[in-house]
């Protein structure tokens, strides 16, 4: 049995779009902390730090993953997907992504990084979704600009054309 | 909206969960999801020494049926469960309540048997448990112990697990007829104003209510006339001592709890 002191820090390693990364964390520290402030990944955004607005929404190991709800401690060995993995290259941006720009689906862009999270998560195992499955699915997500309309919007017009793309790969 | 200090240990078997209860008790808290407690560290609504995390634990991560009895583990997380292709089939109730707990985002990671021991007024799966007549499977470093559904939830987040328990698994009976649930809440995924679940019994129909008293409550009520139902259900309303609270009113609450209620019990005794 492994115990990892309070006051101590202790190294968490995992991959991070399919990276090794590694860092030192307390045990208390969250993930999204340790994202942001340890590894420098700063794409991932945290709002209330009690799992209701879905900013910081990542995905652990194949599933969403609040990660202000989630320790650095408790990913150790997993694999860790989040925004800075979505487009194909730097200069490119994925066809959720592009869907989200033509749409206006951003204003301030706070909650976007978790909102494409899941939307990629949920896509990609359900290539025909309706608009209320859509609608659902942003149920766990917080917007204050947009109204999610043009989310919706947005997320119906990439399904679509996932759909026919058959190139089409995250470097997820 | 950080949590305060604590030791984190990730547990390599069963055992050490136990020790590590017997030994710290009041002081330790058991890591499941972490989609309740999580929060309330965050929130430093708690503040254990040490924390166990059991999800690496590949014997408390079962869903086995036997003899008409669904047991769940520890380690059972929401959408696994709602996954499950038995699920429909064994347990329809949970069925229609899971898609109600919390979101897609945080059903990925809460666990069953975690909704039970944060033991939130307005959850679906105490909720669930109630209603179906469950049990609660316990178990510190001397013995195992199963408590009823109705004996398990003490008061909001009280429970009878003592402190150097963990909760094991819990096991669902399948319900021998039909059954009904619904929810009122001010969106999808919000806290219940009012949860309501039915059950057909062999006598008649059981409805439990959730989000208005501290615990979900039951009734059991044979067959009853249209006005006979209607006293009861209003009686019921009143027994749960709703009350009003920036969500709804107490009144509003008894009146979901009459209109909803009826519902139910007529579809399940169709």
């Amino acid at each position: 049995m492994t115990r990892l002191s309070a006051d101590g820090r202790h190294p968490v390693r995992f991959k991070l779009n399919g990276r090794p990364v590694e860092a030192e964390a307390e045990p208390r520290m969250l993930l999204s902390d340790f994202l942001r402030q340890q590894i420098g990944a700063t794409g991932t955004h945290v709002g209330c730090e009690h799992g209701v607005c879905g900013a910081c929404t990542v995905i652990v190991d194949g599933m969403l993953t609040r990660s202000c709800l989630t320790l650095a401690a408790q990913v150790d060995g997993c694999e860790i997907q989040t925004v800075e993995g979505l487009a194909p290259s730097p200069d490119r941006l994925g066809i959720l992504q592009q869907a989200f720009r033509r749409n206006h689906a951003l204003q301030c862009g706070f909650c976007t990084a978790g909102i494409l999270m899941s939307l990629d998560h949920y896509l990609r195992r359900h290539p025909a979704p309706s608009e209320a499955d859509i609608r659902d699915l942003l149920s766990g997500h917080l917007c204050r600009c947009t109204g999610y309309t043009p989310i919706v919007k947005a997320a119906l017009e990439a399904a679509a054309e996932l759909a026919t793309t058959t190139q089409e790969k995250s470097d997820a | 909206m950080k949590p305060a200090a604590f030791d984190y240990v990730r547990a390599e078997s069963v055992n050490e969960v136990l020790e590590g209860l017997s030994k710290e008790g009041g002081n330790a808290r058991v890591l499941a999801g972490g989609q309740s407690l999580m929060a309330m560290l965050n929130m430093r609504l708690a503040k254990p020494r040490l924390l166990i995390d059991i999800m690496r634990l590949k014997e408390l991560n079962r869903i086995e049926e036997q003899a008409g009895v669904v047991t769940i583990g520890a380690g059972v997380r929401q959408a696994a469960l709602l996954a499950w292709p038995e699920l429909a089939r064994t347990l329809p109730l949970l069925a229609l309540a899971l898609p109600w707990v919390g979101h897609v985002q945080t059903r990925s990671r809460g666990t069953i048997c975690g909704s039970l021991a944060h033991a939130d007024p307005s959850a679906e799966m105490p909720l669930a448990l109630i209603a179906l007549g469950g049990e609660v499977h316990l178990r510190n470093a001397r013995r195992r112990r199963r408590v009823a559904a109705s004996e398990f939830f003490l008061g909001m987040m009280a429970t009878a697990r003592a402190e150097d328990e963990l909760i094991e698994a819990v096991s669902f009976p399948s319900p021998g007829g039909g059954c009904a649930f619904r929810e009122v809440a001010r969106r999808h995924g919000d806290f219940a104003i009012v949860a309501c679940a039915a059950v057909a019994t062999p006598k008649g129909v059981r409805l439990a209510v959730g989000g208005v008293a501290d615990v979900p409550m039951a009734r059991d009520w044979p067959r009853l006339d249209r006005s006979a139902l209607d006293d009861a259900l209003n009686g019921f309303a009143y027994e749960l001592n709703a009350r009003d609270d920036v969500h709804a009113t107490a009144r509003y609450r008894r009146d979901l709890v009459r209109i909803i209620g009826r519902d139910l019990v007529r579809e399940v005794l169709q």
